[in-house]
């Protein structure tokens, strides 16, 4: 398959889901181990080529980490398996990504239906300019999967108990969401991901700008969410990725070096390239 | 040890913090060396200043390995090692404790040797406990040797002496044990003999250990606990 973008993003008009994916419990009635796999995926960007051949599985409910050098191809990685990549002109894309089996790149899906099955946390924490509760209920409301003031409100509450959040905002939902810290800010934004009740969550570099406590509290968080979602995370923190994940992916220019479990990633690297950037070798 | 080891960190300062680590290491297995050929003069040839020499300098032992600890927690909390340099700390801190416990067993040989000076060397199997003298003071050696170069296959050589040095370990028991049977007013000077023995097999036994660590670090592969043949074949076969 090979999606050519450079005419303009796929958008919503031309597009629906897969008759057979149309709800999430279909979905997960046919889950397997996998949750999404790319297959021999390639990226470009004009003529310069991102990614070369990437072949990666990504258990379901776990926490897949990827890691590697600024430009190593680990965030255009990530923003394919929502594709984010699509709303960036001259992007090409050749190989498959997989969602339950289900090509994502299939010209009957509805990218905009993809992306509540697979949601994205950025870098920096992003609230709209809206109250805490707006921030929650918007894409509920734009979905049609909560209509009514109740079943918004309990939403709304749920999310923000889901993403530990709740405790400290329930008395002040009406307070614009930018008001809060940086690190509740984060965990609102991954509040509002899970509102439409993804499968997977894609996360770029979550924590890298928060203080330790709120790293520490997004990580925690994570952990929580991966017994209900699968969790993709790039990170520039290597400890973090040791903390968080059970797998690593090593990308170095824009190819995976090494997959492995999260343990004989960091103790025992089969690759001498992977040795090199986790202990901070010249390489 | 291969010099990359600690040449090729973008911090210089990490560099040469691994590589003080590794010296001071060396450091102590040449005074732990120096120890045990102490204890083994005074054991063997029932030198008494050699048998002193040894129970008053098992403090510089201890010592070294309170600094070595310190200095490895410190890499541990500033630097978060991972891969090798993770595998070479582990080591580092598993070899230090086994060198100490090599220092409190010479220590425990000089001491012995101190209660059996005024004995007849003639009557006791000395002769055999010198030769596995010899033989343990080569294991130290070769164990050291091998954590010095970070040499695995080396690592299989030491291990596999030991097994022959706790057969010799086993024969000279037996012998002790019959010399027991017909002599039985010499327990005291013969369990002194036993003790200080016991201790010369540990010194073997611990050796091994500091060989499984290097192991460790170059294969990335735990062998304690599993048989020789399955030792060495971890130690030398496909890395994976």
């Amino acid at each position: 398959m090979e999606t050519d973008t450079r005419d303009g993003p796929v958008t919503k008009a031309n597009v629906t889901m897969p008759e057979t994916q149309t709800t999430p419990d279909q979905r997960t009635a046919g889950r397997a181990s996998t949750k999404m796999s790319a297959t021999d995926l390639n990226l470009w960007y004009g003529e310069t080529q991102a990614l070369h051949g990437i072949n990666l599985d990504m258990p379901s409910q776990e926490v897949t980490a990827l890691i590697g050098p600024s430009g190593c191809g680990k965030s255009t990685f990530l923003r394919c398996l929502n594709r984010m990549n699509d709303l960036i002109p001259q992007v090409r894309i050749k190989g498959g990504v997989a969602l339950d089996g289900e090509d994502i790149y299939d010209p009957s899906v509805d990218v905009v239906q993809l992306r509540t099955f697979v949601g994205m946390v950025f870098q920096k924490p992003n609230p709209f300019p809206k109250s805490i509760y707006e921030n929650i209920a918007y894409a509920p409301r734009l979905h049609g999967t909560g209509t009514s003031r109740s079943e918004l409100d309990d939403l709304v509450e749920s999310s923000l108990k889901r993403a530990g959040l709740w405790n400290e905002v329930a008395d002040r939902l009406d307070t614009p969401g930018t008001e809060l810290s940086g690190g509740q800010q984060q965990r609102l934004c991954i509040a509002r991901a899970i509102a439409v009740n993804p499968e997977v969550i894609l996360m770029d570099e979550p924590a890298s700008a928060l203080d330790p406590l709120a790293t520490a509290t997004v990580e925690e968080l994570i952990h929580e969410l991966k017994d209900n979602y699968t969790i993709v995370i790039v990170t520039h923190n290597l400890q973090q990725a040791a903390r968080v994940a059970g797998y690593t992916a090593f990308f170095h220019m824009g190819q995976i070096v090494e997959v492995n479990d999260t343990d004989t990633l960091f103790t025992n690297p089969a690759e001498q390239r992977t040795e090199d950037y986790i202990t901070g070798r010249f390489g | 040890m291969d010099k990359k080891t600690f040449t090729q960190h973008i911090s210089q300062q990490y560099n040469e913090d691994l590589e003080h680590i590794v010296t001071r290491v060396m450091t102590m297995g040449g005074l732990v060396e120096q120890q045990l050929e102490a204890a083994l003069e005074a054991l063997v040839d029932g030198d008494e200043q050699k048998g002193e020499q040894v129970v008053t300098s098992d403090y510089r032992i201890n010592a070294m390995e309170v600094e070595l600890d310190e200095a490895c927690t410190h890499i541990l909390a500033r630097r978060q090692p991972t891969a090798s340099d993770l595998r070479l700390i582990m080591a580092v801190i598993k070899a230090i404790t086994d060198l100490e416990r090599i220092g409190d067993e010479a220590e425990r040989v000089g001491r012995m040797a101190l209660h059996l000076l005024d004995e007849d060397r003639r009557r006791s199997p000395m002769a055999e406990i010198a030769a596995l003298g010899e033989q343990i003071k080569g294991i130290l050696r070769g164990a050291l040797d091998a954590f010095a170069r970070m040499d695995s296959e080396q690592a299989v050589r030491v291990a596999q002496e030991d097994i022959k040095a706790d057969a010799q370990y086993d024969s000279i028991v037996r012998n002790l044990v019959k010399h027991l049977e017909d002599n039985p007013k010499s327990v005291p000077p013969v369990l002194d003999i036993v003790w200080a023995t016991r201790s010369l097999e540990r010194i073997g036994d611990r050796s091994r250990n500091i060989c499984e660590y290097v192991i460790y670090f170059v294969r990335g592969k735990d062998v304690r606990h599993i048989s020789f043949e399955q030792m060495a074949e971890e130690a030398t076969g496909d890395r994976r």
